[in-house]
């Protein structure tokens, strides 16, 4: 008896000695022209005008492709990384055509999730901002069309600057000084709402001071998180946490939106914040009340480079439907719906024309554009880029210093130690 | 009674149903974990897009020689020593209260208690932030103290987070433990009485003795739960707490692990985690064969 139970656990034993794993989604070969276009898209805050200019490109697709139907899912952003390593995982369940963030390319990439894009038939492509391109791009091939792009200024109320009058800054030197009149002033208010996990709003600091997250080395990434410069922006971004500035109670645990929400319920006199926050500050106590600048650099009359975020569509892998899959995205992602989606959401174009056409029409972009043209930076290109940010290495970084006492030292060295064991893993 | 040739064989046949759910439901998982934990398994790996590789104990040793790990570790152990300890003073107490009370009141403690019980943990969690909310707070309105962050400092915020755990858990260790002070036979207490014993007597050499199965059972359950607190500390610390202050084992699992596909390296953490759960009842248990106590 004790022998047949031996043995069968030691045959279970041997015949399942690995953990599972999936078939992946290898491409099919298959390239079916009629049935179901499954697509998802990201939620939003106020998904309505998005969901209309979606619902107008599916009746133009469907109208144009007889025996196809459009099936869109709008996934949450919190949710995303679970959502998409499931899809990775089951071929069964994942979309055909998928808006994802452009930080999450290379990890997708790597997972196996997207295909492969040849944007060469398509003729409104060369009009696509190659800097912005690059953020849907790895190892020279392109995974992601960029469906818009967001860059972040400085936010600051014009009612509250002309009282005490003052001038925005000139240099990012002036900011923490600045902000501590102001709050010497009306002790109510933020002198500039800086969140201590608002990771792309403190960023441009580490930029301008010539610091950078990580350097390519070969094939790997170093980080550059502990060089001189980028202690030197870390500095000046936490300095700004501070009881005469952003209390750390109030401030450190804010995110990027934490931080403009403040700015949004009139309780902080400066802001880093996106052009995709214009819509919902306009709907706020703010509205009326403020204006936008460029971040600025080092020096007076520089730019500090912001962060390349924004969001691309890519094609699955895995998907049956590669042929409709591409015109769906080309159709979504073109120069006609860009405009749309813009009029609808306020989302930055990423074709040059059609940039430069809705910034003539709408002067209040103009800050947005000369920081997206005085250059920006991206995140390192790399599949383990998606566990540094799950592990909040940079927001801990944040924390650490403004909050939790750190000196900068000790924690610069303790994040680019945490980030080159991610990279090199 | 003399066993036969033939009943470990029926007895096992009886046995089996069980058997096969325990090892379905227990085993398995356990075995993947414990397989899992050996070999380098990322999201990658798990959608096929690239190889196994077998790495035997490196993910233990990549764990045990972090730093962070030990340290999360014991703010673990003390963050469920005090849950623990709380859980079992506030049942215990609320249930001697209820065997002393009128029917009414006794009524209105255990529907609030089963409230407490029943509400989901992320909305109980959510509803402490919202009571202890900086500016909008409730009790920052009572206390007159707006502005204060309850889960800015490390200590005053564990501090929230140990009394919500406390909340959600005391009514099972007060209702198990009504029910034991209930069943203790009245002709023991009377004949307790009747020897002169005082109530502080009464309660330490009867009643105490006669609920340590009960309290047994609960104390085991307390440690294993608080050990395992994920959602309080994951939803009213907003992940951790100021700079990772606040984490705890799973949460940190999570984090490290899971949420940044390094499914190998989480798995040896929950081994990890079970080992130090099993470890931790059988001293506790062995304490108590110690003492006296048939099992």
């Amino acid at each position: 008896m004790r022998f047949v139970v031996a043995a069968v656990v030691g045959a279970a034993v041997l015949a399942g000695c690995a953990p599972v794993q999936s078939g992946g989604t290898a491409p099919t070969g298959v390239d079916e022209q009629t049935g179901q276009l499954r697509v998802w898209l990201f939620d939003e805050v106020n998904r309505g005008p998005k969901e209309a200019v979606v619902k107008e490109a599916i009746t133009e697709f469907q109208q144009a492709h007889q025996g196809v139907t459009v099936d869109v899912q709008y996934i949450q952003v919190q949710t995303r990384a679970e959502r998409f390593k499931a899809a990775f995982s089951d071929p069964k369940s994942a979309p055909d055509v998928a808006e994802f963030g452009n930080t999450d390319l290379a990890g997708y990439v790597a997972g196996g999730g997207f295909a492969e894009l040849d944007l060469g038939q398509w003729s409104e492509s060369k009009d696509l901002l190659p800097e912005v391109l690059d953020t849907g791009t790895v190892d020279g091939k392109v995974y992601g069309v960029p469906w818009y792009v967001g860059v972040r200024a400085l936010y600051y109320r014009t009612d509250i600057f002309q009282e005490l009058n003052i001038q925005p800054p000139a240099t990012l030197d002036e900011i923490a000084p600045l902000a501590r009149k102001i709050r010497a002033a009306k002790p109510d208010l933020l002198g500039i709402s800086a969140g201590g996990k608002y990771t792309y709003g403190a960023m441009p600091f580490v930029w301008a001071n010539g610091g950078d997250i990580a350097k390519k080395d070969g094939d790997n990434y170093v980080s550059a998180i502990d060089s001189a410069e980028s202690k030197a922006g870390l500095k000046q971004y936490t300095e700004l946490l501070a009881d005469d500035i952003c209390p750390p109670a109030q401030c450190a645990a804010n995110g990027g939106d934490a931080s403009v929400e403040a700015f949004r319920a009139g309780k902080a006199a400066m802001v880093v914040g996106g052009d995709f926050n214009r819509k919902s500050v306009d709907a706020s106590t703010a509205a009326g009340k403020y204006a936008v600048v460029p971040l600025p650099g080092k020096k007076a009359g520089e730019i500090a480079p912001a962060f390349a975020g924004g969001n691309l569509l890519g094609v699955m892998k895995g998907s049956e439907r590669k042929t409709l899959a591409n015109q769906f995205l080309q159709l979504l992602g073109g120069k006609a719906y860009q405009r749309k989606m813009f009029d609808a959401m306020g989302n930055m174009p990423t074709f040059g024309d059609v940039q430069d056409e809705v910034a003539k029409a709408n002067p209040v972009l103009e800050p947005f554009i000369k920081t997206l043209n005085a250059g920006t930076k991206f995140v390192p290109v790399t599949p383990n880029w998606a566990k540094v940010d799950a592990q909040a290495v940079l927001p801990n970084l944040l924390q650490k210093i403004s909050a939790a006492g750190e000196d900068v030292d000790t924690a610069a060295k303790a994040a680019a130690d945490e980030m080159n064991a991610a990279f090199s893993s | 009674m003399p066993t036969r040739r033939g009943d470990g064989r029926i007895a096992f046949a009886y046995l089996t149903p069980a058997l096969l759910v325990l090892v379905g439901l227990m085993g398995y998982p356990i075995y993947q974990l414990v397989l899992i934990s050996l070999f380098d398994y990322g999201q990658e790996q798990v959608s096929g897009g690239a190889p196994l590789t077998f790495l035997g104990l490196g993910n233990y040793t990549t764990l045990l020689a972090n730093a962070r790990f030990w340290a999360v570790l014991g703010q673990t152990v003390g963050f469920a020593a005090v849950c623990v300890v709380g859980t079992l003073l506030v049942g215990t107490a609320l249930a001697v209260l209820a065997t002393r009370v009128r029917t009414w009141a006794r009524m209105t403690l255990f529907l609030a208690a089963l409230g407490a019980w029943a509400t989901p943990a992320v909305a109980g969690s959510t509803i402490w932030l919202f009571l202890f909310d900086a500016n909008f707070g409730f009790v920052n309105e009572v206390l007159g103290t707006t502005g204060f962050s309850w889960t800015y400092d490390k200590w005053v915020a564990f501090g929230l987070v140990a009394a919500q755990v406390i909340w959600c858990s005391f009514p099972f260790v007060m209702v198990t433990l009504y029910a034991g002070i209930k069943a203790i036979p009245g002709e023991v207490l009377e004949a307790a009485a009747l020897d002169g014993a005082s109530t502080t007597r009464t309660a330490t050499s009867v009643i105490l003795p006669l609920l340590r199965p009960l309290l047994i059972v609960v104390t085991i359950q307390s440690i294993i739960w608080d050990f395992k607190v994920f959602t309080q500390i994951y939803v009213m610390t907003n992940g951790g707490g100021i700079a990772g202050r606040n984490l705890v084992l799973n949460v940190y699992a999570y984090q490290q692990a899971f949420a940044a596909s390094e499914y190998g390296l989480g798995a040896s953490i929950g081994v990890v985690t079970t080992v130090l759960l099993l470890i931790v009842t059988a001293a506790y248990l062995r304490a108590l064969r110690r003492s006296g106590e048939a099992l």
